[in-house]
């Protein structure tokens, strides 16, 4: 979700936000489900019709997966030694459809659809909750991953400046008082652009 | 042109002073702000628009007491802070200008236009769908600036826009700053923004020492910080 949005207009690209929950609830509960491999396939098939259909270029599309790849790495041998090739290929076919599916949905969908999307699915329910603040809130924490993966890659670049490569203390305490001195930051500017309640 | 409204204006960090009984009536187009670090210029500033309520006296815009009828004034001022990373808050540039008008229940259509026209205002449009966080510093910056502009407020406020850009960025900004139909107030270190302006005030320990066109106030000011 974090800025991995690629902009388009294919027929996945214009498909409503909730329709595509829906549709990634649906299937990747089905893949969960499924416990044959020949099932599996052919959901693999669809997946790779639906990237083809959404015209996200491999190599975009590959980034995505990637990660999960490091966890089967660790996860697939441990799988064979105590359940077997069959297990491990099921329980990893399903992990990489499952953050295929979602890596689809996160790079057609604008993360403002999104929160339009979960404000839509919360009005039912704006007796007991606010879905502007919910809707907010997501924002934010979307917004502050980046925002503190730089923050503790400056303070990892200052530690070593300074020698104290080993220091849990000199990376913790100018995070920390960076994290807060930002998210007061951040309140100022959301209250200077009218998010003040 | 808009008119702000400070009187007998007095604040406090605790036990420190950081700003002193300042009566100021700006109704110049262009008014520049300069002060060593400290001496309440930035503290000042975020008056305007309510982000710091003074302890004492009170600040007025165009007729509107900002103590009391902050929301309103928040829609007339628009506040560019010297760090725009901190001002961002959506993935996409696009996306961070359009959640300035979440608030301001335009018809989608209405608000992607003035979203785009913003966006092309300030040269951003072809990096419309770009992540907001890979942009380059004045990148970032004029992104803030666009997330401001694109509600039409009366007046914009610049706490030390530049003050994290390089000669080039900070020109580039320098010019959007200029080509504004707005009342600005910018706070700055970098006295050539400030030599274009009408009024430029000075401040020191919270007070206002010198305050006239540009020339005699920066001179004042050199004079100061020797």
């Amino acid at each position: 979700m974090i800025g991995v949005f690629h902009p388009g207009t294919s027929l996945v690209h214009r498909a409503p936000a909730l329709l595509k929950l829906g549709v990634l609830a649906v299937i990747v509960t089905a893949v969960a489900l499924l416990g044959s491999l020949v099932w599996l396939g052919a959901a693999s098939v669809l997946v790779v019709v639906l990237f083809a259909v959404a015209r996200v270029p491999f190599a975009l599309a590959w980034r995505q997966v990637v990660p999960i790849l490091w966890v089967l790495a660790f996860a697939v041998p441990v799988q064979v030694i105590f359940g077997g090739w069959e297990a491990a290929a099921l329980m990893a076919l399903r992990l990489v459809l499952a953050v295929a599916l979602a890596a689809l949905y996160t790079l057609t969908t604008p993360v403002s659809a999104t929160l339009d999307a979960m404000q839509a699915l919360l009005r039912p329910f704006r007796r007991w909750v606010d879905a502007d603040r919910v809707g907010l809130a997501l924002a934010l924490a979307i917004r502050c991953v980046p925002l503190l993966a730089e923050l503790v890659r400056e303070v990892l670049e200052a530690r070593k400046a300074r020698g104290a490569e080993g220091s849990i203390l000199a990376l913790a305490v100018p995070v920390i008082v960076r994290a807060l001195r930002t998210a007061e930051h951040l309140g100022e500017a959301l209250i200077a652009r009218g998010f003040d309640d | 042109m808009s008119e702000i409204v400070f009187e007998n204006v007095s604040h406090d960090f605790g036990a420190e002073l950081v700003v002193d009984d300042v009566s100021l009536v700006l109704r110049e187009r262009r008014v520049g702000i300069v002060g060593a670090n400290g001496s309440g210029k930035s503290t000042l500033a975020r008056m305007i628009n309510g982000l710091v309520t003074p302890v004492s006296g009170r600040v007025v815009v165009d007729g509107l007491d900002v103590a009391r009828q902050g929301r309103e004034v928040r829609r007339r001022v628009g506040f560019v802070f010297t760090n725009a990373d901190n001002q961002i808050v959506m993935p996409t540039v696009r996306e961070d200008v359009a959640f300035t008008l979440r608030r301001h229940k335009l018809e989608k259509a209405d608000a992607a236009a003035r979203v785009d026209a913003t966006l092309q205002r300030v040269g951003l449009t072809e990096l419309a769908d770009r992540p907001a966080h890979r942009l380059s510093g004045g990148q970032k910056q004029l992104l803030a600036i666009a997330s401001v502009l694109v509600a039409e407020p009366s007046i914009v406020v610049a706490d030390e826009p530049t003050t994290l850009l390089d000669a080039r960025n900070a020109r580039r900004v320098a010019e959007h700053f200029d080509a504004l139909d707005q009342q600005l107030v910018v706070v700055s270190h970098q006295l050539e923004l400030l030599e274009s302006f009408e009024r430029v005030i000075v401040m020191e320990a919270g007070r206002v020492v010198a305050d006239g066109v540009p020339g005699a106030a920066l001179d004042a000011y050199r004079a100061l910080i020797g």
